[in-house]
């Protein structure tokens, strides 16, 4: 005696995006938290000690975040100006900023006014660093010209004067003290050593140059400009390595997660991607409302921080780990599993008598009634509203299996109104779905077979066969646009193998002879 | 004397044991049962076949316990013989010769007085229609639509007719009886799937009966338990029906046995039933409703569109079995080994209702991959999956790993893998399709989580025609697809079509590459009945044969190549290398009918043999399948689908084997080779003698078949030991047997 084998429950690929460990590291994250600031966000930079404070560049002022608060815990609003790239140095003790006005001012984090103010540039000054000896400042401005800068003498060094456009960005070596490099609107990214008084590599980005960004090891250099992101080989001489081009508008910021393993740019388009770094393919996407001017990831991945166009600072904290278990145990509490284990685990003595006991098959309700060939009632559990929405496969094997044992006529038949608008609500719902086209024909035929006699007795009925014939013309129509484009495409690829021509015709022309019968007995409801 | 090797065709098993209702010994530890030409003998507890009691020369049609001694049983066959043997021993005791018995077409029941008496004279050929009541009182018999009672004592009988169809339009015909072992009470199943219970049978008029019903379409088989207190019946439902007796409302089910039942019989002590299938199966069944033994036969669907597969890995034969199933059948031990569950669907008994069925298999040439193709044609919708089983070295079996439904959009003409020729490279799967193309599968690696799975490589047509068969050449380099009268080769590394071949008038229907030296051949049949032979070097034929060929197969371990050729309806089978234009082996007439599938099976071990002729089967054995029929009497006997093998037996050149094995070469034996010529002759006249009583034993039958109808195919004898009818029948027999 065989046991009863269940309805075998077809399993459709999953549509949309693939949960990969990526997908679910970065989902890890809270709710945004948004700021509203003065103007548009230009720069955020984290500072390099805990409690890794960071601060936000939006129109004249530099606000100061701590890692919790949504207040600003510190404001430098003493700009004539629009401020630039406000940044701390190693130590986190000193904020350097540019300014519209073309002075460079230098912050004491604790204190207000600026401890020095370095004059020089006729134009804005969109690039400030510090060097890695923590003694010398980089600026760069938009008079083409990059100066080197004296801390504590507050005197200007050198002055290069290679670019031939508006100097924006910048990056300065963490593990040489004499390097630094500079990115351009003239499309070059340029290497500069000190101890030269000229550039030393120049790299041509082939766009105006918005954003630096060095890997830790320094061996790698990251540029972004227009909609490419392009990664250069220092140790070769500057030589490209890979040309990205995931955006479709400007790339305005580069950053690098925890271990730089994975490297993220944000754009005007409003998108945040992560990349994996080994083989640069996008890993993750984040969507934000707005044009993106600024990204920052704090120190161990534990937020992201963006700032946008409509000068909005988002700020994206990562789950604790107890807050990420929350989700899945707030589910229905379990019986626990001292109950499973009940005299399982009793060892027999000697002597003792074991009595086998079978073990009760678990079957799905429908299954249950299949089983016992009880075929409407097995419809009507499939057809239940939970299982129906949640589950509309589950509803759709249950009547591919009536259908094989050629029972689905008697499970449709004999129905009364609710019934029969619960049936037809579901065909209305799922008839369309390429996945269950072919096997909802059949019972969409049948019914109309069977129920075309009282047509016109029930409104509501009426008003659902209405709405499938509504729904079948308008698929039929995607259909027939459909065959046009395909069409158009093998013309196209005419000369490839036609391999991607192959799905669509069936279940089109499945469709098509199902709305030729439709339409018939649509002209009798008509009458 | 030398060794001599002959080659013939032999019966290697997978005969019916489902023909007739087995039998349980007293002890209710063996069971007995016909199959084919012997009746097997089986535990009842392991299920292992104890003994063959062969001595019959055709298929046996009965089996039945003597009465007088439970050690000992009565077999019948359609050789005309009845036969007793002592079943504990596989010691056959006793033959006796059926005897045409020259009736008048006369209604009078006596012909011979005394001995033989006819009682009933228009019975029907199945045995289920006829049954002994209590104590041998009365004998019912059931024709169409009449049951009729026949009273030994007082020699009479009574006629009882049902109408045609009654009022709900159904069936009335009977279809099986069986009678009550202590009460006066006749239970009859009919096709409508009711259950008359006739009670007061002996006067004409004033009979009853009483009606139960459960099954829903014609009642298989009907049997009362010894003490008479319920009644089993089961049907096409395959749920085995236990009914109480006079209490009617009270049933009990058994569900879900596997396929439609046969027989039901029940042990003479009342602890075991054993249901039989259609599906070749006996069920043995505790009282306790238990399953406790299955006994498998090999079975036998309706067509084997699989084709005859060799498991590389258990060396078992596969083929579709089960609706649904594969069945994987050990060649040596002539059993089934398991059943593997293709489609996993629930199995709804129902006449004209249309079931996934595997219509294809492929294993590759490890075995470690199963590639099958179930298809459900409805009404004008075709529905096909194709599904690839990975094998599981801890479970020993194949375990699912891939499904793809509606691999293509219509029927797949040919499945195949190409051969492997190190662990290293991937197997890649190739289907061709009624549809115009062939698609490549492929192993990928999907995603990390999940483990390999198979997906689609390439997709390949040749100017919108047909492909009928595909093939892999040894290296697995090469894969040759035909295109009705087009053969293209592919390349499979790079899916590159390579050239054609073709050779009008005719479409390719087979197509194989040559082995191991003859690899660079390619061999193809055609409808225009040409065996052709292409020369992959020079890309051109190089040599052709019009033959009409059937079946054309190459071995896997050696060069040769077979092919089945049916001319005149007698087959032939012929060997041969492609690189030789004379054939190794050819021999004219191997069976009737034709052969349906072939299958080289590797031996267990070489052999050693120097014989030139028959070298091609020291390493493997070829297996066919043919759908002959055995015997064309009235009885209806026909044997379907018997699995055949030929094999190679070694037989000592004695002189005995020279007389009766090949009488006319006595006459081209020199002389002095020979024994002595009184020696010879004794033997020459013995062996002429014997030959001559089996023609007569044989013709008699026939006749005796053709005047007495079928009554004797399946004869019943009864418990009670003084039984007039049979004793009667059996004296007139030995009578006869003394005349001769």
């Amino acid at each position: 005696m065989a046991s009863f084998k269940p309805t075998k429950i077809h399993v459709y690929p999953k549509l949309g995006e693939k949960v990969t460990q990526d997908t679910l590291y970065w989902k890890n994250y809270k709710a945004p938290i948004q700021i509203k600031q003065f103007g548009a966000v230009s720069n955020v930079a984290f500072s390099p000690v805990a409690p890794y404070n960071f601060a936000v560049t939006a129109f004249t002022r530099i606000h100061i975040y701590g890692p919790f608060s949504q207040e600003p815990i510190k404001s430098f609003t003493r700009f004539k100006d629009t401020a630039y790239s406000g940044r701390f140095r190693s130590d986190g003790q000193l904020l350097v900023a540019g300014c519209e006005d073309s002075v460079v001012r230098l912050f004491d984090v604790g204190g207000k006014t600026a401890l020095r103010m370095f004059k020089g540039h006729t134009k804005a000054v969109h690039l400030t660093d510090f060097t890695s000896d923590r003694y010398q400042i980089v600026t760069g401005s938009d008079d083409y010209s990059c100066r080197l800068w004296d801390i504590p003498n507050a005197t200007e060094l050198n002055t290069y004067r290679e670019h031939t456009d508006y100097i924006r960005c910048g990056v300065t070596s963490k593990l040489n003290r004499d390097l630094f490099i500079t990115g351009s609107y003239d499309h070059t990214v340029k290497l500069f050593d000190v101890r030269t008084d000229k550039s030393v590599m120049t790299m041509d980005h082939e766009q105006p140059v918005e954003s630096l960004l060095l890997y830790p090891s320094e061996g790698l250099l990251v540029s972004a400009g227009g909609r490419f992101v392009k990664v250069w080989d220092l140790l070769k001489q500057g030589q490209p390595l890979v040309s990205l081009r995931n955006h479709h508008k400007t790339v305005t910021c580069l950053c690098l997660s925890k271990n730089g393993e994975r490297l993220l740019s944000a754009s005007l388009d409003r998108h945040v991607k992560v990349y994996n770094t080994t083989n640069y393919k996008v890993v993750h996407n984040f969507d934000y409302p707005a044009s993106i001017l600024s990204l920052a990831l704090a120190p161990y991945d534990e937020s992201i921080v963006v700032g946008m166009t409509n000068s909005v600072l988002s700020i994206k904290h990562k789950k604790s780990p107890s807050e990420s278990k929350d989700s899945t145990s707030q589910q229905r509490r379990r019986p626990s599993y001292r109950m499973f284990v009940k005299g399982k685990n009793y060892i027999p003595k000697q002597d003792d008598f074991l009595v086998g006991k079978q073990v009760k098959e678990h079957l799905a309700k429908h299954d249950k009634q299949l089983k016992k060939f009880n075929v409407s009632k097995a419809l009507d559990t499939a057809l239940e509203s939970w299982t129906r929405r949640r589950k509309p496969e589950v509803t759709v094997a249950v009547i591919k299996e009536l259908n094989r044992r050629g029972t689905l006529k008697n499970a449709l038949a004999g129905r009364d109104e609710q019934e029969l608008s619960r049936i037809l609500n579901f065909l209305i719902g799922n008839l369309v779905d390429a996945r269950f086209t072919l096997v909802l024909v059949t019972p969409a035929e049948m019914i109309l077979d069977i129920y075309r006699s009282i047509i016109g007795q029930s409104p509501v009925i009426d008003r659902q066969l209405l709405r499938l014939h509504e729904l079948l013309e308008r698929e039929l129509d995607y259909q027939r646009e459909l065959l046009e484009v395909l069409g158009m495409l093998d013309t196209l690829f005419a000369s490839s193998l036609p391999r991607n021509a192959v799905e669509c015709s069936g279940i089109s022309g499945l469709v098509l002879r199902f709305v030729e019968r439709e339409q018939c007995s649509e002209t009798e409801i008509y009458q | 004397m030398v060794e001599h090797a002959d080659i013939r065709v032999v019966h290697r098993g997978g005969s019916k044991i489902n023909f007739r209702a087995p039998v349980i010994s007293d002890d209710s530890r063996l069971l007995l049962c016909a199959s084919g030409e012997c009746v097997k003998v089986y535990s009842t507890s392991t299920e292992e076949c104890v003994h063959h009691l062969r001595a019959h020369t055709d298929v046996v049609t009965g089996v039945v316990l003597r009465p007088s001694n439970h050690l000992q049983v009565y077999s019948c066959s359609m050789d005309g013989t009845i036969r007793l043997w002592d079943f504990t021993d596989a010691i056959l005791i006793k033959m006796f010769h059926l005897v045409a018995v020259h009736l008048q077409q006369s209604t009078e029941q006596l012909v011979e007085a005394r001995e033989l008496s006819v009682v009933i004279s228009h019975v029907s050929s199945n045995p289920a229609a006829i049954a002994f009541g209590r104590a041998g009182e009365y004998l019912a018999s059931t024709k169409g639509l009449q049951l009729e009672v026949f009273f030994l004592k007082k020699q009479k009988s009574n006629r009882f007719s049902l109408k045609e169809e009654n009022k709900k339009g159904r069936k009335n015909t009977f279809s099986c009886v069986t009678c009550h072992p202590t009460d006066d009470c006749i239970a009859t199943g009919h096709e409508d799937g009711q259950i008359r219970l006739w009670r007061n049978f002996s006067h004409k008029k004033e009979y009853t009966y009483s009606t139960l019903h459960w099954h829903h379409t014609t009642v298989g088989s009907l049997c009362f338990t010894p003490e008479g207190t319920n009644l089993l019946s089961g049907g096409v439902e395959s749920v085995l029906v236990q009914w109480r007796y006079n209490q009617d409302t009270q049933r009990d089910f058994l569900p879900r046995l596997g396929a439609a039942i046969t027989h039901v019989t029940v042990s003479p002590d009342g602890t075991l039933f054993t249901t039989t299938h259609s599906d070749n199966k006996i069920t043995i069944i505790r009282s306790g409703a238990k399953v406790s033994a299955v006994i498998q036969g090999l079975v036998k669907g309706e067509s084997i569109e699989t084709d005859l597969l060799i498991d590389p890995r258990s060396k078992a034969l596969v083929m579709n079995g089960k609706p649904g199933h594969l069945q994987f059948y050990s060649l040596q031990r002539d059993k089934l080994m398991y059943n593997l569950d293709i489609v996993q669907q629930e199995y709804i008994y129902q006449s004209d209702l249309q079931q996934f069925e595997v219509v294809k298999a492929a294993f590759n040439s490890s075995g470690n991959w199963l590639a099958t193709v179930e298809r459900e044609q409805k009404d004008a919708e075709l529905e096909l999956n194709l599904k690839l089983w990975a094998f599981d070295d801890q479970t020993q079996s194949f375990v699912l790993n891939t499904t793809i439904s509606a691999p293509h959009e219509n029927r797949i003409t040919a499945l195949c893998f190409s051969p492997a020729t190190d662990s290293q490279t991937t197997t890649v799967l190739v289907s061709s399709s009624k549809d115009g193309h062939f698609k490549a599968w492929q192993l990928a690696a999907h995603t990390e989580d999940e483990g390999p799975c198979w997906s689609c490589d390439f997709v390949g047509a040749y100017h919108g025609l047909v492909p009928s068969c595909c093939c892999f050449s040894a290296d697995g380099s090469l894969l040759a697809v035909s295109f009705q009268e087009v053969v293209t080769v592919w390349s499979s590394a790079s899916w590159e079509l390579l050239t054609t071949l073709s050779q009008p008038p005719g479409d390719i229907r087979d197509l194989c590459f040559g082995q191991l030296s003859c690899s660079k051949y390619l061999l193809g049949t055609s409808t225009s009945n040409l065996l052709l032979c292409w020369n992959l070097l020079t890309c051109s034929l190089e040599w052709s044969t019009s033959m009409d060929i059937s079946l054309l197969l190459a071995d896997p371990l050696s060069e040769n190549m077979a092919a089945f050729s049916s001319f005149s309806s007698l087959l032939s089978v012929f060997v041969f290398k492609p690189s030789e234009p004379r054939p190794i082996f050819s021999q004219k007439a191997v069976c009737s009918g034709k052969v349906m599938r072939a299958v080289f099976a590797p031996r267990e071990e070489m052999l050693e043999s120097c014989e030139e002729s028959s070298q091609w089967l020291n390493r493997c054995q070829l297996y066919f399948l043919s759908q002959h029929m055995v015997n064309s009497s009235a009885a209806g006997s026909a044997q379907p689908n018997a699995l055949i093998g030929s094999h190679q037996s070694l037989v000592a050149m004695t002189p005995f084997h020279l007389l009766l094995g090949k009488r006319p070469s006595l006459l081209q034996t020199p002389a002095h080779v020979l024994p002595s010529t009184s020696y010879l002759c004794s033997m020459f006249v013995r062996s002429l003698l014997i030959s001559v009583t089996d023609n007569r034993s044989v013709t008699q039958y026939s006749y005796s078949t053709n005047t007495h109808s079928s009554a004797f195919t399946g004869f019943i004898l009864h418990g009670s030991q003084n039984c007039p009818f049979v004793v009667n029948l059996f004296s007139g027999a030995e009578r006869c047997l003394r005349k001769l």
